[in-house]
């Protein structure tokens, strides 16, 4: 916890003076803690002048944001319309079926968090899914249980 | 002898392994004591062809496709480095059909060029656009892109060059007494690209990124403004490495930054990653999360142009807008307004997306039909089935059925069916589609993406899916429906942006054209 504020009150040192820092500020929290804890909103809103429910608020209005830690891997399912044409439903069912849970939940693990996400601009290649920063084309369910076994979680067959 | 080959680091392409398909070249190559140079190009646009893989000879570039892995060794066996026969050989990439008959203006350099190789840019008419408007007046520069006739490929279609004079006039008014100090402006690039069906700004950020950061470069000159942001949606960190890599060398070699080019003139630009709100696509939502602020949607007027980011004139266009900018000013206006019918010209990048067999980018001059593009580009669904409806321009757009695929691509004939061609992007939906279930997510995609400023956005939309699922389960279907047109006519009206004021375009659209879906056989079509 310690070092967490130390890192958190040097990221929020290197951004605060950028006009519009919250969201940059708000990204490499993320970016370096895996997500951003309510316990920075405090030094947050200290160093940005900003209020406390600004910042909360804010968090809380961009979906790309989460406040609880995830599991070692973030999977993207595709929800919209490209991949549902090509059948993105299904694999949304499989996934959670597999992995037993429901999205925005993680493994029991703490392997795999799943969330749904709108489009990663891949339509030509429907369905997609995103595993951490990587998306994967044309997936069928068993490409999909091939990338979950590949990853250092235990999945619920 | 060194081979020069070419393999995409589009996103795309990587989504069908083409990291891994490079990685396995170089060592076959290694293995063999081939001397081979791999340069990671965007993407030419055949995405059901990816991963291509092109290789220099004296006569062009040969294509091989889609290679796998697997494929690799069986090439090197049936020496593809001198453009040998296998059997996934194309032959030369420029002579193949689908590509041959595009009319390529803004996608120029797309799948040509090493994207982040400033030299490379250079050596194809790159930032001969800028050298021009350096030589030219604020006016004239504005005049140059109204003359062209571009309008904004984010899906409003308003004239760019009409928008440019109001920033380029706004605030010349408060030069106060002899300090006459400019006022500050900016430049913002919409590359929030949410619409499902969609991926030329991608594309464009991913595989020729100098030409967006010169668009902007000669925004900002056009209309006095020094700094520039790319509002970039954080589902693309491709575009993000691209990007910072060509700002980086651009900067370096006096592109960007100070007396650009030895000129007095100054222009930043810096990159801001969006955080998954659709809203923030909406030109006064991305302002506020520029700011630093929920992506609330602003009352206009005043509008962006007269009071944007910070309160300043803020030029707000669509990444395509911009990347289409220097060719215009590198061509002239008028030999971009050669192309196009009506008052719709130049071209348009166009997204073949979903059930369609040949996925990709197609830019042609505005006329060309749904139909041609379905099958002639698309070759049809990829289940093979009958292709039942298409969804154009993204979730806000309207579903069009067969009888209406004869539409020419063209801002007008779109909008006398009551549809849009929004971003450019073609949604292909095989017979097996539930039009009740697509009416049904269009509302919930509304209420999950509200920014709840307005009541028939935020409540409605619930509210509508809601009723949907009534009509499924075959209750009250008469009373229902009509609740449902009841609905979408108040958020029609009563909406302050699209994302409320159009998601009845999907609605209407899939209730009016294919009745059949929505359990009752009674209700009368109206004609749209
Ligand atoms: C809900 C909503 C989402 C939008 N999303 C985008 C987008 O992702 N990209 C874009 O360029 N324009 C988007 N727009 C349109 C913008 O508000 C604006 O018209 C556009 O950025 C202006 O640029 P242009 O004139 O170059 O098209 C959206 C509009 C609405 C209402
Ligand atoms: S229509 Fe919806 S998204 Fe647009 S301003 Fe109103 S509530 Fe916000
Ligand atoms: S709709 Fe799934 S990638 Fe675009």
């Amino acid at each position: 916890m310690h070092d967490l504020q130390t890192k958190l009150d040097a990221l929020i040192a290197e951004y605060q003076h950028k006009p519009g820092a919250l969201l940059p500020l708000l990204h490499a929290i993320q970016d370096n803690l895996g997500y951003v804890p309510e316990w920075s909103y405090a030094s947050i809103s200290r160093g940005l002048n900003l209020s406390i429910a600004e910042v909360h608020g804010v968090v809380s209005f961009y979906h790309h944001f989460r406040t609880f830690k995830p599991g070692r891997h973030i999977l993207q399912i595709c929800r919209a319309e490209s991949c549902q044409a090509m059948g993105s439903e299904a694999l949304e069912a499989h996934i959670k079926k597999c992995l037993n849970i429901d999205y925005h939940q993680t493994t029991a693990d703490q392997g795999i968090t799943l969330e749904p996400v709108y489009c990663l601009g891949n339509c030509a290649l429907s369905p997609n899914i995103m595993l951490d920063e990587e998306v994967y084309g044309r997936v069928s369910p068993t490409d999909l249980d091939a990338l979950v076994a590949e990853l250092d979680t235990e999945v619920v067959a | 002898m060194s081979y020069k080959i070419y393999i995409p680091r589009d996103s795309s392409a990587l989504s069908m392994g083409a990291e891994k398909v490079a990685a396995a070249i170089q060592a076959e190559a290694n293995l063999r004591n081939f001397d081979v140079e791999i340069i990671r190009n965007g993407s030419r646009g055949l995405y059901w062809l990816e991963t291509l893989v092109e290789v220099a000879t004296d006569k062009g570039r040969m294509a091989y496709g889609p290679v796998k892995i697997k494929d690799v060794t069986g090439l090197f066996d049936a020496d593809f480095l001198n453009a040998k026969p296998h059997p996934l050989f194309l032959g030369l990439t420029d002579e193949i059909e689908w590509l041959k008959k595009q009319q390529r203006l803004t996608f120029a350099r797309v799948g040509i060029t090493d994207p982040i190789s400033l030299d490379d840019y250079l050596a194809h008419d790159g930032y001969k656009g800028l050298r021009n408007a350096l030589n030219m007046v604020g006016t004239d520069i504005v005049k140059t892109v109204t003359d062209s006739g571009l309008r904004g490929r984010g899906g409003a279609a308003f004239p760019t060059g009409i928008k440019w004079k109001t920033v380029l006039e706004a605030g010349a008014k408060s030069h106060i007494g002899l300090g006459c100090v400019a006022e500050t402006k900016y430049v913002v690039c919409n590359a929030d690209e949410g619409d499902s069906g969609t991926y030329s700004d991608r594309m464009i950020m991913e595989g020729d990124p100098f030409v967006l950061i010169e668009g902007m470069t000669i925004a900002g000159i056009a209309v006095g403004a020094t700094q520039g942001y790319i509002y970039l949606r954080s589902e693309y960190p491709h575009a993000l490495i691209t990007l910072n890599a060509a700002i980086e060398a651009a900067n370096k070699t006096g592109y960007l930054g100070e007396n650009i080019l030895g000129s007095s003139k100054t222009f930043h630009l810096e990159v801001r990653r969006a955080a998954g709100a659709y809203v923030c696509g909406e030109e006064t939502s991305m302002l506020e999360s520029l700011e630093g602020k929920r992506g609330l949607v602003r009352f206009k007027p005043p509008l962006p142009a007269i009071e944007g980011l910070f309160g300043k004139p803020t030029v707000v266009n669509n990444v395509i807008s911009l990347a289409s900018v220097p060719i215009i000013l590198d061509k002239g206006a008028q030999y971009y307004a050669d192309y196009g019918m009506g008052r719709s010209r130049g071209t348009l990048p166009i997204q073949l997306a979903g059930n369609i067999k040949h996925g990709g980018l197609v830019e042609l001059a505005f006329g060309v039909t749904l139909r041609e593009l379905l099958y002639d580009y698309g070759g049809g669904s990829y289940s093979g089935k009958p292709i039942r409806a298409v969804q154009v321009g993204g979730p806000l757009g309207a579903f069009l059925p067969e009888s209406q695929f004869d539409t020419p691509l063209d801002y007008e004939e779109f909008s006398k069916i009551w549809a849009v061609l929004g971003h450019g992007g073609i949604v292909a939906f095989d017979d097996t589609v539930d039009m009740a279930k697509m009416a049904r997510y269009a509302f919930e995609f509304c209420a999950i993406e509200s920014c709840g400023k307005c009541t028939p956005c935020r409540i409605g939309s619930t509210r509508g899916a809601e009723v949907v699922d009534k009509i499924i389960a075959g209750k009250d279907t008469v009373k229902n429906i009509q609740l449902i047109r009841d609905l979408s006519d108040t958020m029609l009206n009563g909406s302050l942006c699209a994302l409320g004021g159009m998601t009845p375009y999907p609605v209407l659209s899939a209730l009016n054209h294919f009745p059949e879906d929505f359990n009752s056989q009674t209700i009368v079509k109206v004609a749209a």
